[in-house]
């Protein structure tokens, strides 16, 4: 016990000297991500603005029945799904873009997948606000549980990183990764309840869903943004449940193979 | 007295399949084919050896003789395939400098960022900023993007932000032969005021003049191997035409 907390504690030590190195990535990459572009950091919100948009124009007439303040019930979905494939995206190639560094400092390798992840709730961040704008435009109630969308997007960041050291794990002996990963993203999106109420679609499919941890996170987010009710315990366990498992999963697996990346990057 | 850097035993291998297989079509064809062949490639054999604290110690041996590999070992880089490496401090490597700047960056951004890659806090990179930037000589071009420097410019940048704190070990990988005669000066008055403050500093140079003049301690590897290790009298075994000080 003893001994686990004095290892707990290296770690914390570690990482609090290399956390300024995590800002100054993140701060990077934001940089690059819009040096060159006029409208700058104002694409995080109108990107979502538009790919709401452009799902509204075509699906809402199709659930229209089923589905209550449809551009809201969408923005909540696409946020959180765009939100963890970005995150994950990012976090699979972050070894192997690192390798340049990984070859001649030490530095913890875990701060690299992190690194991309991080970025990518900093990009959903300023991406909330065009939930706002929506909110507003669309004369939606404002829900005061509103104010807790951080613990789903909270969620979905563990589960990213979880998932993302597997990614990165894997994508660094088997290039390919990436490509298989991007197949499964085009599955997924349509395995997780975005532009269609769960309900419309045959029970024999929903029984997958409900294997999807997105699914989680999206409900409890539409549940606080939408409903404006608290959702119940069983769903925050579910959630944290899904999220720890990846993460010590993506640990475990990150840990015994990192000594091993520097051979093939 | 306890040692800098003990070295026990360490062996380094790799895998050197003739093809780098890094896909999974390629390892599957490979596997069902039978020809998974992993040739062994043994970088570095069963070295052991020790630095005192406050040696200048020199690394000599042909290309391939694996003095970056042990380097990378020492620095915790590279994690060896057997044995173990006790450090006793802080260890500042300068395998490559400038590691981890990014050319899209101008200098100001990537002397913070070589910073917190080595693990040095923001507010004391602000302290130091002046400093590093007057040892590099580089005030003017300090807003300019990395990718318009020569190589010479991004090594003074490194170099000046590596060696910014007294690290109890420095580690040099053939950097001092980059810069103008002038910087080579100065990095080795550098290193020369840090050893004099009992850092301990590990130097792999081809230039056996160099490595002759600063170091009290070498180590002659060949191919993996510890051929020789000892003072300077080692240094005409290597080189029998080398004219030392004292010939
Ligand atoms: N990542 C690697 N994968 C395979 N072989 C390597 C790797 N790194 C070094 N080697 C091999 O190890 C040997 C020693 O290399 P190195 O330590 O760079 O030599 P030196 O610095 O003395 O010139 C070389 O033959 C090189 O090919
Ligand atoms: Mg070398």
């Amino acid at each position: 016990m003893k001994r686990g907390l004095a290892i707990l504690n290296i770690y914390f030590e570690v990482f609090r000297k290399y956390h300024f190195l995590l800002q100054d990535l993140v701060a990077r990459d934001f940089k690059l991500k819009y040096r060159r572009s006029i409208l700058g950091f104002l694409w995080s919100i109108l990107n979502p603005l538009l790919m709401m948009l452009v799902i509204t124009a075509v699906f809402s007439n199709m659930f229209k029945s089923d589905i209550q303040y449809f551009p809201v019930y969408y923005l909540c979905g696409y946020l959180i799904f765009n939100f963890v494939v970005e995150a994950t995206n990012g976090a699979l190639t972050s070894i192997v873009q690192s390798g340049y560094l990984i070859k001649k400092v030490y530095i913890p390798k875990y701060i690299f997948p992190l690194e991309k992840t991080t970025f990518a709730l900093v990009n959903v961040v300023f991406s909330f606000a065009a939930v706002l704008l929506v909110i507003l435009i669309t004369k939606m109630p404002i829900q005061p549980t509103i104010l807790l969308i951080p613990i789903p997007v909270f969620y979905a960041f563990v589960f990213s990183t979880g998932l993302g050291l597997i990614l990165a794990s894997c994508n660094t002996f088997f290039r390919d990764t990436g490509h298989l990963y991007s197949v499964w993203t085009t599955a997924w999106m349509y395995l997780t309840p975005l532009f269609y109420p769960l309900e419309s679609i045959p029970e024999s499919i929903q029984k997958f869903i409900f294997y999807n941890p997105l699914y989680y996170f999206v409900t409890l987010l539409r549940e606080l943004v939408i409903e404006g009710r608290m959702p119940d315990p069983a769903m925050h366990l579910t959630c944290i449940c899904f999220s720890l498992l990846f993460l010590l999963v993506g640990l475990f697996i990150f840990k015994r193979s990192q000594d091993r990346f520097i051979l093939y990057i | 007295m306890t040692y800098a850097v003990e070295v026990n035993n360490v062996s380094m291998h790799f895998n050197m399949n003739k093809d780098k297989i890094d896909n999974l079509k390629e390892y599957c064809i490979k596997l069902l084919k039978r020809q998974l062949f992993f040739e062994d490639f043994t970088a570095l054999q069963n070295i052991s050896f020790t630095i005192n604290r406050g040696d200048v110690f020199g690394i000599i041996g042909l290309n391939g003789s694996g003095k970056s590999t042990l380097l990378k070992i020492i620095s915790g880089i590279l994690k060896p395939s057997a044995g173990s490496v006790t450090v006793a401090g802080t260890v500042a490597p300068l395998i490559e400098l400038g590691a981890g700047f990014d050319a899209d960056l101008t200098a100001r951004e990537n002397i913070f960022l070589n910073g917190s890659v080595l693990g040095f806090s923001r507010d004391f990179m602000r302290q130091k900023f002046e400093e590093i930037v007057e040892f590099s000589e580089l005030e003017e071009f300090i807003d300019v993007p990395i990718k318009n420097f020569s190589s010479g410019m991004v090594a003074r940048i490194g170099f000046s932000v590596a060696t910014i704190v007294k690290p109890d070990i420095l580690i040099c990988d053939e950097i001092l032969s980059v810069g103008d005669y002038k910087f080579q000066e100065k990095c080795e008055k550098r290193i020369q005021e840090l050893m004099s403050d009992q850092t301990t500093v590990i130097l792999v140079s081809h230039s056996i003049e160099q490595i002759e003049r600063m170091c009290n301690r070498i180590l002659w590897l060949e191919r993996g191997c510890i051929k020789a290790i000892g003072g300077r009298e080692i240094i005409p075994l290597y080189q029998p035409d080398f004219e030392g000080r004292d010939s």
